[in-house]
């Protein structure tokens, strides 16, 4: 079986363009800031300018991280479900996580002019909307654990993931239905996906899961490798389905769920990356495959927020769309190129 | 007749197979006895629908049995964990690997899962076991080719590499010989068979091929919708019970060639 070394070139070039983008990233935006001046920043000699120091240290910094744990994370929870379902379609929201955040975050804002003004200061603040979209995907994940334990055919939780799915987005539908235009637009603000305005309070937080997320997808590769061949040759080779269904689920829920609740609903980087991956890393090692999701997520999702910035323009463009416009064209390009989709 | 006692290593007494739920159970098959020594060919044939696969699969631990015992190298079946249960017994299912983006060397490497690391790295011991069963199954010159570039004969070889890997004293395989031409039929019976005797693994397939198998299996299980018996091939075409298989209105048995004939 191929292993991590045999890639050490592909590794080392990743590593060396992710650093490059990173800069280029923090560098651009309604301000450039010129790199040598974010080195020097960096290097705590302080920049020519006070208000870029700020920027860098306050905004950038933080947004560029969230970036990067918000792709490779995603790409992550994509790669485990692709493998888990054996389906090439499958992504990190299949268990329905994304529409259980909206629904919480739906319920908060749509759903204030209920409770009346007590909670609509509460939506002021940045970290109510946190709460909330971690609170909805929190209780759908639980929902479809509860499953877990009870049904064998793994066939059957993603069927029952897109029905928890379509359920909640029902509801928001009514919710939305009888909201007024402000609260729509603040929902639908939500739902566009943001990696700004994070606190570093919020990126420890984000950071934390997303490492529990990442030891818990290391430790399940070897299965996740057993499970290519099918539940049955795996239980053969001694897995015990159930237990490592559960903690893939688990880790999916745990990263998707957070970096949801953090930046909103990411569409697409999560079924793509791995895709893409499987284009260039000739191998279905997941040793191999779970570092490079990893990286190439974080990667696109780099990209994708430079893009949105929109260098040296006033606007930024919401992210959800832009991860979308960049990386579908280049998904559909490969696969005319190679016509071929394995998982 | 072999005068020194074999080890028994896979053996069933009053084996009832089927499907449970918990209101009602629907037995397939009942009363299953056998005993196969180490070292020995067993074909199991039946006809369709009549549990051959539900045998199997419940002699591989997939699913429970309705009633009875099968004792693996002189435990309970029940007793073994997943884990040891991998230790002892691989299997070669008829459905493909998942995965299509599987390389040939990968597939067979994961047969080693359960001796590697929490990692799958691959050690000496391993290389050596994966190098040998790429070479017992003449699958080396394809190892490095993805697994939806073989044909049909060439996969079934690559799973059997795959078990071998795993090096387990029993192999259960699952109509190994389907979707193959008459020679990659034989070959692979005969390939089952020199593994019988060069490496003593004990090995347990089900067919429809039921002449090849009268020709190289050392005992035969025929599943009839009455009863289930074991015994060598000669003793079972003396007994006539392979004329038992099938309905008899289109196709006859016969003892002399060993082989089913259309009534003209």
């Amino acid at each position: 079986m191929q292993t991590p070394h045999t890639f050490r070139l592909h590794f080392i070039v990743l590593f060396v363009v992710l650093f490059v983008l990173f800069f280029i990233n923090l560098s651009v935006g309604s301000v450039s800031i010129p790199l040598n001046e974010i080195f020097s920043i960096f290097l705590g000699k302080g920049a020519s300018k006070e208000t870029w120091h700020f920027i860098i240290l306050q905004y950038r910094l933080p947004k560029a991280i969230t970036a990067m744990l918000a792709g490779g994370g995603l790409a992550i929870s994509g790669l485990l479900m692709q493998t888990l379902f054996r389906n090439p379609l499958a992504g990190p929201f299949v268990l329905g996580l994304s529409s259980g955040a909206s629904l919480g975050v739906a319920i908060l804002i749509l759903g204030a002019s209920a409770f009346g003004g007590f909670f609509g200061t509460l939506i002021l603040s940045q970290w109510s909307l946190v709460i909330a979209s971690a609170m909805g995907s929190f209780l759908v994940l639980l929902a479809v654990l509860a499953v877990t334990f009870r049904i064998k055919d793994t066939m059957a939780i993603l069927i029952i993931g897109l029905m928890f799915g379509s359920v909640t987005t029902a509801v928001v539908s009514v919710l939305s239905y009888f909201s007024d235009a402000e609260q729509l637009q603040q929902y639908i603000f939500w739902s566009f996906g943001s990696l700004g305005n994070q606190s570093w309070q919020g990126v420890l937080i984000l950071g934390i899961s997303f490492l529990v997320g990442l030891i818990l997808s290391v430790f399940s590769s070897k299965s996740l490798n057993a499970l290519l061949l099918g539940e049955n040759y795996a239980k053969s080779m001694g897995l015990r389905i159930k237990r490592t269904t559960f903690i893939i689920i688990l880790a999916t829920s745990i990263l998707a769920g957070s970096i949801t609740a953090f930046v909103g609903p990411i569409a697409f980087v999560g079924l793509a990356v791995p895709h893409l991956v499987r284009q260039f890393y000739k191998t279905a090692n997941h040793f191999v495959l779970l570092p490079a999701v990893l990286i190439c997520g974080s990667l696109l999702m780099l990209v994708c927020d430079t893009v949105a910035q929109l260098p040296l323009s006033e606007f930024t463009l919401p992210i959800n769309a832009i991860t979308s416009l960049v990386g579908a064209p280049v998904v559909i390009w490969l696969l005319v190129r190679k016509r071929k989709l394995f998982f | 007749m072999d005068l020194e006692e074999k080890k028994i290593i896979l053996q069933t007494t009053a084996l009832s197979v089927g499907y449970a739920n918990r209101k009602a159970e629907s037995k397939i098959a009942e009363d299953i006895n056998f005993s196969i020594a180490k070292g020995e060919l067993v074909g199991l044939v039946g006809a369709n629908g009549i549990g051959k696969s539900t045998l199997l699969r419940t002699l591989t631990g997939m699913q429970t049995p309705l009633n009875g015992q099968i004792i693996i190298n002189g435990k309970n079946l029940k007793e073994y964990s997943p884990f040891q249960l991998a230790t002892q017994l691989s299997v070669v299912l008829t459905e493909a690997p998942a995965s299509k983006n599987l390389s040939v060397l990968e597939m067979v490497s994961l047969g080693r899962q359960p001796y590697t690391n929490w990692m799958g790295g691959i050690a000496d011991d391993d290389k050596k076991a994966i190098n040998w069963a790429l070479q017992a199954t003449e699958t080396q010159a394809l190892a490095p080719r993805k697994c939806f570039e073989l044909s049909d004969g060439q996969m079934q070889r690559v799973a059997i590499a795959r078990a071998l890997a795993q090096d387990t004293p029993i192999i259960i395989l699952d109509e190994p010989t389907t979707h193959l031409d008459i020679y990659h039929r034989a070959y692979i019976l005969k390939l089952l068979k020199s593994l019988t005797s060069s490496t003593q693994k004990t090995i347990l397939f089900s067919t429809h091929e039921i002449d090849l198998a009268i020709q190289l299996a050392d005992k035969m299980l025929v599943m009839t919708s009455e009863k289930t018996f074991f015994d060598s091939p000669c003793k079972l075409i003396e007994a006539d019970h392979f004329a038992a298989l099938f309905p008899k209105d289109i196709i006859d048995f016969d003892a002399a060639t060993g082989r089913f004939t259309i009534r003209k």
